[in-house]
C-alpha cells in the first residue's frame, strides 16, 4: 500500500499541471453529483450509494499489471541499445511515444497506411535487450519503465515483446521444410 | 406462523445477507479466475461461445424488466393493489439487472476495457443499443422511484411509469433482437423472438416477483389477501400460457420450413440434454404443473400453492432459456445443404457443451448479487407492500 | 499474374512426378518468393491508405484441392504464429480449416479450405458493438483487437464459423500478427503481406494452384477473368453477403 503511495505520489509530481487541473475538475464534478443526491429522501440515497459502490467493486478491472514481485520498484533500466536511431528527440519521445504509435497503430490498421516512421515493432527493434531479446522482464527497456512509473502496460498481451522473433514451430518448420 | 424473535431476526437476515454476499464474491473470484487464465478454464469453445453465464444473465435480465411490471401496472392502468407494489417492484428490477449486467460484463474475454464498451459505440450493433438501453433503464427507474418515494414528487409518477413501461418494453425488444438478428444459425434470427421475450420476461418478471413478496409477507408474519393473491395468480397463469403459444408458435413455424426440420428434430427429440429440458423442464415442470397449480380449485386453495407455481415458472425459465442459448449453438450451422460435411472445427457435428466450476460459479454469483441487493434494499428501503385492504375495498379494487 | 502461374504448373508437372514431397516443399519456398516477386504489384507506397477501388478476394477451386492435404492451413498457422494447442482441441484458433464434403445425392467427395469469406456486407461487422469488427477500404474484414472486448458476439453472426476466440494467454506471436488472449480473431487475408506486394500465405503453398488471389473490382485480373469465364459459387449465397472468397466445382 505504502509503496502504491509513493509511486502515485511520485508520478503527480512529475505530472503536468494541465492533469492535475483535470483532476480537481473531476472532484468538483463529483461534489456536484453528491450535492443532487442530497435532495433525494435519504433512504432512496443510501440505496443508490450502496447499488453504486457494489458495482464499482463488482467492475473494477482485474487486469495484471506487471507488478514488481519484491517490495521495492528500482529505477527504470533505460540502457539504449541502438542509441542515435530514434525517431524523434528523447524528451518527446518519453512524453509522447504512446500517442504516436496509438494514432499510428489505428491508421496502419483501419486504413492500411504502413510505413509510418512510428512502429511498435520499430520500438522493439531497438530497444530489446541484447541479453534477453526482448523489451520485457526486469530490465526490459518498456516495462522496467512502466513498472517504475506504475502505467499498466497492455501492448504485449497480443504484440511480441522479442525483436525479430520467430516462433518455435515457424522456426522448427522452415528448418525441416514443414510443420511439425 | 410464529412470529420470529426480533433478535432471531436480525440473526437471520445478517446470515441471509452474510450467504448471498459470499455467493457474489465466490462469483467474483470465479471472474477473475478467469479473466486470468482465459476461458481455456471454462467449457465454453469456439462452437458453443456462450455458456451458462450467458444464460443466467439472460434469465435475470429478462426477468428484470419483467417484474417491472407489476409497477407499471399500478402507476400507468391505475391498479391500486399493483401500485403499492411498485417500489419493490422497482428495486427487484434494479437488483436483478445488476446481477445480470455483471455476469455478462465479467465473462467478456476483455472484461478490463468497460470503458472501451462505454465510449466505442457501433450504432448497428443491437449489442450497442443495449448499452445505451440498459444505463437508461438506470436511471428511469430511479427517478421513478424518487417520484413514488418524495411525496412532492407523487404527480408525476404516473408519466415516469409510463416511461418506464416503454423503456423496459424496449430493453426487452433489444435482449430479444441480439438473437433475432443473428441470421447464421437455425435457433436464431426469427422475428418473433422480440416479442416471445417480452412475453417471458412479463412471466418470470411476475413469478420472480411472487416469490419474493411472499417471503417477505412470511417473515413478517404476515398473509396477502385473498383476493389479491388470487388476482395476481390468475395474470401469472395468462403469461405462463402465453409464453407457451409463443414458444410453441417458434418451433412450429421452424418444423414447416424445410431446411430448419433437422434442427427441430434434435432440439426436440434426438438431441440428449436438450429435449429432456425442454419436455421435462420447461414444458411439464415449467408450465403444465404451474397452470394445475394456478388453475385446478382443490390445488390452488393449497398452503403455497402460488409460489410453489411460480418457483416452477423459474426453474422452468432456466431450462427454456439453456436449451434455446445452448441448444440453438450445439446444433451445427448448415453451411452446405445437401452434403454430408465433415472437418477438424465440428462442422457437421454435433457439440457437447460441459460448463466448468468458474463459469458456473461466476452464473451463480449473478444471483447472488441480485439477491444480496434485494435483501439488503428491502432491509434498509422497508419496501414491504402494504394492503390498505378496507380502502381498496370501498374503491371496488378488490372483490372477492 | 498468369506468368506467375505458369511456371508454377510447369514446376509442378515435373517435380510432382518423381520428387518426394518432403524434398518438393524444401526448394519449393525459394520459387515462390521468386514467382510471387514478378506476379503482383508493387507493393503500396508509404503513407498511402488501402483503396475502395481495389476488392481483394480469393478463388478456390475444390476440383484441384487434393483431399488429405493441409498445405494451405499450415502455412496460415505458421504465417501468423498460431500455433498453440489448447486441452481442449475446440479451443484452438481456426482460421483456416479443410472441409470434406460428401454429396448425399452421389457420395462425391469434395474438399475445400473454408476461412473468413470477407463478406462485402459482413455481419461480423454489423453486430460488433464497439466497431472492432471492421471492413478495410479494400473489403478485407479485419478485428481491431485494440477495441475488442471478447465479447463473442461477431461469432454468433458469422454464417461461416470462420472466428476463433483466443481461450488462453499466448506468447509465441509473430511480429506481424498480433493476436492475444480474451480477442476474437479471424483470416487477415495475410493483410500484412498483401500490403507488402505479396500473396496470402495459402494461396503462396497450395501444391495445386487451387487459389487464386487477386483485384475482384479489376476485370483484367486473373481472378475476374476466371470468375467471369467458370461457373463460380458463394457459399450461402442466400444470405446475399457479396463474399471476397469464390468457389469453384461445388
Ligand atoms: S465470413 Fe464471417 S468473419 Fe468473415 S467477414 Fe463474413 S461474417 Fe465476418
Ligand atoms: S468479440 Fe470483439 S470483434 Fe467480436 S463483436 Fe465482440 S467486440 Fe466486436
Amino acid at each position: 500500500m505504502k509503496l502504491l503511495r509513493d509511486q502515485s505520489a511520485a508520478l503527480r509530481a512529475r505530472l503536468p499541471l494541465a492533469y492535475r487541473d483535470g483532476m480537481s475538475r473531476g472532484a468538483l464534478r463529483g461534489a456536484l453529483h453528491l450535492g443532487l443526491l442530497a435532495t433525494l429522501p435519504r433512504r432512496v440515497t443510501d440505496f443508490v450509494r450502496l447499488v453504486a459502490i457494489l458495482f464499482a467493486a463488482v467492475t473494477v478491472s482485474p487486469a495484471p499489471t506487471f507488478a514488481g514481485e519484491g517490495g521495492r520498484t528500482s529505477k527504470p533500466v533505460v540502457s539504449i541499445e541502438n542509441p542515435g536511431k530514434c525517431i524523434a528527440p528523447a524528451e518527446e519521445m518519453r512524453r509522447n511515444h504512446m500517442e504516436m504509435i496509438k494514432h499510428q497503430r489505428d491508421r496502419t490498421l483501419r486504413q492500411g497506411i504502413r510505413g509510418e516512421p512510428a512502429s511498435l515493432n520499430g520500438c522493439i527493434d531497438c530497444h530489446a535487450s541484447k541479453k534477453t531479446g526482448s523489451v520485457l522482464g526486469q530490465d526490459g527497456f518498456c516495462q522496467s519503465c512502466h513498472e517504475y512509473a506504475a502505467v499498466k502496460l497492455d501492448c504485449f498481451e497480443c504484440h511480441q515483446p522479442k525483436s525479430k522473433f520467430k516462433p518455435a514451430a515457424q522456426a522448427a518448420a522452415t528448418e525441416m521444410g514443414r510443420k511439425p | 406462523m410464529a412470529t420470529l424473535n426480533p433478535r432471531h431476526e436480525e440473526g437471520l437476515f445478517y446470515a441471509l445477507a452474510v450467504l448471498g454476499g459470499a455467493v457474489s464474491a465466490i462469483g467474483l473470484a470465479a471472474a477473475l479466475y478467469m479473466e486470468h487464465s482465459g476461458h481455456v478454464v471454462t467449457g465454453m469453445n469456439n462452437q458453443i461461445v456462450w455458456g451458462l453465464p450467458h444464460v443466467f444473465a439472460i434469465f435475470l435480465i429478462v426477468a428484470a424488466s419483467g417484474v417491472l411490471n407489476v409497477a407499471s401496472i399500478g402507476s400507468v392502468f391505475g391498479k391500486k393493489p399493483y401500485k403499492s407494489r411498485a417500489p419493490l417492484s422497482a428495486l427487484l428490477c434494479i437488483a436483478m439487472l445488476t446481477g445480470g449486467l455483471t455476469v455478462i460484463m465479467l465473462d467478456l474475454g476483455r472484461a478490463d476495457r468497460l470503458m472501451v464498451a462505454a465510449t466505442h459505440f457501433n450504432p448497428t450493433s443491437v449489442f450497442g443499443w443495449n448499452v445505451i438501453l440498459y444505463p437508461g433503464m438506470y436511471a428511469i427507474v430511479a427517478v421513478y422511484l424518487w417520484t413514488l418515494m418524495e411525496r412532492r414528487m407523487n404527480p408525476y409518477s404516473k408519466v415516469a411509469g409510463l416511461a418506464t413501461f416503454i423503456w423496459r418494453i424496449l430493453l426487452t425488444t433489444g435482449t430479444g433482437s441480439i438473437f433475432a438478428f443473428l441470421v447464421a444459425r437455425q435457433a436464431y434470427g426469427n422475428a418473433i423472438l422480440p416479442a416471445m421475450f417480452i412475453i417471458m420476461s412479463f412471466a418470470w418478471g411476475l413469478a420472480v416477483f411472487m416469490i419474493v413478496q411472499k417471503t417477505m409477507f412470511g417473515w413478517n408474519d404476515m398473509t396477502l389477501h385473498a383476493a389479491i393473491r388470487g388476482r395476481m395468480k390468475n395474470l401469472l397463469g395468462t403469461f405462463v400460457a402465453a409464453v407457451f403459444y409463443f414458444v410453441a408458435t417458434y418451433h412450429l413455424t421452424n418444423i414447416y420450413f424445410a431446411k430448419q426440420t433437422a434442427f427441430e428434430e434434435f432440439i426436440l427429440l434426438s438431441g440428449g440434454i436438450f429435449p429432456v429440458l425442454f419436455w421435462v423442464g420447461y414444458v411439464l415442470v415449467g408450465t403444465v404443473l404451474p397452470l394445475l397449480l394456478i388453475y385446478v380449485p382443490d390445488l390452488n386453495r393449497l398452503r403455497g400453492s402460488v409460489f410453489a407455481a411460480s418457483t416452477l415458472v423459474v426453474i422452468g425459465a432456466f431450462c427454456l432459456l439453456y436449451v434455446f442459448i445452448i441448444g440453438g449453438q450445439a446444433f451445427p450451422l448448415e453451411i452446405f445443404p445437401g452434403y454430408d460435411v465433415k472437418s477438424s472445427f465440428m462442422d457437421g457435428a454435433i457439440d457437447h457443451y460441459s460448463p466448468t466450476l468458474p463459469e458456473a460459479l461466476l452464473a451463480f454469483g449473478g444471483l447472488g448479487i441480485a439477491f444480496t441487493l434485494t435483501t439488503v434494499g428491502v432491509r434498509v428501503l422497508r419496501f414491504l407492500p402494504q394492503d390498505d385492504i378496507a380502502e381498496l375495498e370501498a374503491a371496488g379494487s378488490i372483490v372477492d | 499474374m498468369s506468368q506467375h502461374q505458369n511456371p508454377r504448373r510447369a514446376f509442378i508437372a515435373a517435380a510432382g512426378a518423381s520428387v518426394a514431397g518432403l524434398g518438393f516443399t524444401a526448394i519449393a519456398p525459394g520459387l515462390h518468393l521468386m514467382a510471387v516477386g514478378e506476379a503482383n504489384a508493387a507493393p503500396r507506397p508509404a503513407g498511402q491508405a488501402a483503396s475502395p477501388a481495389i476488392r481483394w478476394g480469393l478463388l478456390i477451386d475444390a476440383n484441384k484441392c487434393a483431399p488429405g492435404c493441409t498445405k494451405c492451413i499450415d502455412a496460415c498457422h505458421e504465417e501468423n504464429g498460431v500455433s498453440e494447442q489448447m486441452p481442449d482441441p475446440r479451443q484452438n484458433s481456426q482460421w483456416i480449416r479443410k472441409i470434406e464434403l460428401v454429396d448425399r445425392r452421389n457420395g462425391k467427395l469434395t474438399t475445400l479450405p473454408m476461412m473468413c469469406q470477407h463478406c462485402a456486407k459482413p455481419p461480423c461487422v454489423d453486430v460488433c458493438p464497439t466497431g472492432a469488427s471492421m471492413k478495410r477500404a479494400d473489403g478485407i474484414v479485419l478485428v481491431d483487437r485494440h477495441t475488442c472486448i471478447g465479447c463473442r458476439y461477431c461469432m454468433m453472426a458469422c454464417p461461416y464459423k470462420a472466428r476463433s476466440f483466443v481461450h488462453a494467454p499466448l506468447t509465441e506471436q509473430t511480429p506481424g500478427t498480433p493476436r492475444g488472449k480474451g480477442c476474437v480473431e479471424s483470416c487477415t487475408l495475410c493483410v500484412h503481406r498483401v500490403d507488402k506486394g505479396q500473396q496470402p500465405a495459402c494461396v503462396e503453398k497450395c501444391p495445386e494452384g487451387a487459389m487464386t488471389f487477386g483485384d475482384l473490382n479489376d476485370p483484367e485480373s486473373v481472378i475476374s477473368k476466371r470468375i467471369a469465364s467458370a461457373n463460380t459459387t458463394q457459399v450461402r449465397g442466400e444470405l446475399k453477403l457479396d463474399l471476397g472468397v469464390r468457389y469453384q466445382g461445388i
